[in-house]
């Protein structure tokens, strides 16, 4: 039982950062109506940029705070130089181009960082375990990273809801020329969002960084999990991104963590060994093709938000 | 539209059709160079060209005349190669099970991941697509006893009886290249033929389509699987080729990399996947060669392909325009 609190904790912290690259992809998509492959790379460049900003400020939270600064820089220059003139084209010049940039930015990386991994280390005082209920200890650290991207969701809410910003990107999502038409800057309301995309990107990336390793390439595995997000969620609504993050979170982790013990009650003990790993990565596939079948736009469609 | 049926129909001697005759005689050639001058490495790199060429064709077939942009196309070539391999480990070496297994398990994959991600379209497709070829590229990891992450490695390439050796390497070239050749010819009866036209017409215009009684939605999935089976036999190739089977050969970036041979190729010619495959593993090969950092180049080389070239390669030769 203790276990498995713990492990509903990781899920429910692995959907919250799925959540975050979630978010930027289904608000691009669903404003500028752009698939993204390089979403992962604003990831991955997050990450870079906290690890060398923290050794550089010896200070892990001020590391952070310029690594989003510089990623929401890279963001907005990129969509000027090379986003900008894929909109309006159809979605597989989207892929073409935006894979491309996925191999630049990864080879980039290697060029500037070397192709070694780099470690973002915490402070002292997240490293430890509180004890949240008698007898559970937990990582301080991943509760920081569920606080933290739960009051990130809050404020995305707010600013997309309750703002005159939020406004316009709602406007701009369901009529772009009548926005344009009304005098407004469209194409810096595209650049700020897809900013505001690639900050939430790298503010992922470099939450988990001190978790997994920063590699180039890691990026890569976590966006095909944000798509599967998005498709269960509905494409362009946030509000079915967080609902899908944390299923998905948590059924991918628990699933990893009980399915193989499972099996073992009703399968031999080298059938399990073999079967476990390779059922339990399929969980949220499973999930994904159910929710297909039942409700094709996703749990959440746009045109109800 | 008008300009891509035209140079659709071409003509002979045409610029395309010129190009194609010299790239068959060159492609028929290079067995002969690899012999005279002793350097079976261009064999080898053609070799893979040819098989990825048949990979690309079958994508082709789905995208670019179907209109069907699928993501997954690698776990084809995953699970053919896999076929082989797995056959192979528990002790059935002869390429006569293990190449109608591969394509049978290639077809079966597709049956299902088509009936799912064809309810859908657009951007779910893609992502669908995905999706489920990332699900099969953890079941492979997944696979202790097939190597898992590291891989497999095949010691005996597929048997075929005593006429047939696949360890002569020139023979083993020549058999991809007839293959590659069946292929483009099955493809072009395929999109020529009347289940063909109800594809294309599929292609742009669906709701049409439906309205004079065609059930598209059958079509497109026969179309879907014919093209997974295609691919699963270049995956059975590329495992006999490189005699080693592992995950990454089913990774994501391995069916963007199919996508982008098929549309650097250009999508609407026979050729252009051939000619894809061709000029982007030369170009990887070549600036691998001049720089340590190839894909510094190659990245927003695609990048300015996606803006400014319509059609591919086959775009610039046929001239044509952005329609």
């Amino acid at each position: 039982m203790l276990y498995f609190i713990e492990q509903s904790l990781n899920g429910i912290q692995l959907g919250m950062l799925l959540f975050l690259l979630a978010a930027g992809l289904t608000l691009i998509f669903g404003i500028m109506d752009l698939v993204n492959l390089a979403h992962g790379s604003l990831y991955m460049i997050g990450a870079y940029f906290a690890a060398t900003f923290a050794e550089w400020t010896d200070s892990f939270v001020l590391g952070a705070i310029l690594a989003l600064v510089a990623t929401l820089a890279v963001g907005m220059t990129l969509e000027v130089i090379a986003i900008r003139p894929l909109y309006g084209r159809n979605h597989l010049d989207h892929v073409l181009g935006t894979f491309g940039l996925l191999l630049f930015f990864n080879e980039l990386v290697r060029l500037i960082w070397g192709p070694a991994g780099m470690t973002l280390s915490l402070p002292s005082e997240m490293l430890n375990a509180v004890q949240i209920l008698p007898g559970v200890f937990y990582p301080v650290y991943r509760l920081v990273i569920i606080g933290v991207t739960l009051a990130v969701a809050l404020l995305l809410y707010v600013l997309v809801m309750r703002t005159r910003i939020g406004m316009l990107i709602r406007a701009g999502a369901s009529n772009r020329e009548m926005v344009g038409a009304l005098g407004i800057n469209i194409k810096l309301l595209y650049t700020l969002v897809f900013g505001l995309g690639a900050t939430l990107a790298g503010f992922a990336g470099l939450m988990q960084a001190p978790i997994l390793t920063v590699q180039i390439g890691m990026g890569e595995n976590i966006l095909i999990l944000a798509f599967v997000v998005i498709i269960i969620g509905g494409i362009g609504s946030i509000r079915g991104a967080f609902v899908a993050a944390l299923l998905v979170g948590l059924i991918d982790t628990v699933g990893r963590a009980f399915l193989p013990d499972l099996l073992h009650e009703y399968l031999s003990e080298s059938a399990s060994a073999s079967l476990g790993p390779a059922l339990s990565s399929m969980s949220i596939y499973m999930l994904m093709a159910i929710v297909l079948v039942v409700r094709p736009e996703g749990l959440f469609p746009a045109t109800s938000k | 539209m008008s300009s891509w049926r035209n140079s659709w129909r071409g003509g002979w001697l045409s610029p395309r059709v010129a190009i194609n005759a010299v790239l068959l005689i060159v492609l028929a050639l290079v067995p002969v160079y690899a012999v005279l001058t002793g350097d079976p490495f261009v064999m080898t790199l053609f070799t893979r060209v040819l098989i990825l060429a048949i990979a690309a064709l079958s994508l082709n077939l789905i995208m670019g005349f179907g209109g069907m942009v699928s993501f997954g196309h690698a776990a084809y070539l995953g699970i053919g190669g896999y076929a082989v391999g797995i056959l192979a480990k528990e002790g059935i070496g002869s390429g006569f099970v293990q190449w109608p297994v591969a394509i049978a398990a290639s077809a079966l994959y597709a049956l299902i991941v088509g009936a799912l991600s064809l309810r859908t379209r657009g951007v779910y497709f893609i992502m669908i697509t995905l999706a489920f070829a990332q699900m099969v590229y953890y079941v492979a990891i997944g696979l202790d006893r097939y190597g898992g992450d590291d891989g497999l490695t095949i010691y005996q390439r597929s048997r075929f009886g005593d006429f047939i050796d696949l360890n002569d390497k020139a023979l083993f070239y020549y058999l991809c290249f007839a293959l590659l050749l069946a292929s483009i010819y099955l493809v072009w009866r395929i999109v020529n033929s009347r289940f063909g036209l109800v594809i294309r017409g599929a292609r742009s215009n669906e709701r049409r389509m439906r309205a004079i009684g065609f059930p598209t939605f059958r079509y497109k999935l026969v179309c879907f699987v014919i093209a997974g089976a295609m691919c699963g036999l270049a995956g059975a190739l590329l495992a006999n080729h490189t005699n080693f089977i592992s995950p990454s050969m089913m990774h994501w970036t391995r069916s963007g990399d199919l996508m982008v041979m098929a549309v650097l190729g250009g999508m609407y010619a026979m050729f252009g996947p051939l000619i894809g495959a061709m000029t982007f593993l030369l170009l990887e090969e070549s600036l691998s060669r001049v720089t340590d950092y190839p894909n510094l180049v190659l990245g927003p080389l695609l990048l300015l392909v996606a803006i400014y070239v319509h059609g591919g390669i086959d775009g610039l030769i046929t001239g044509a325009r952005r329609g």
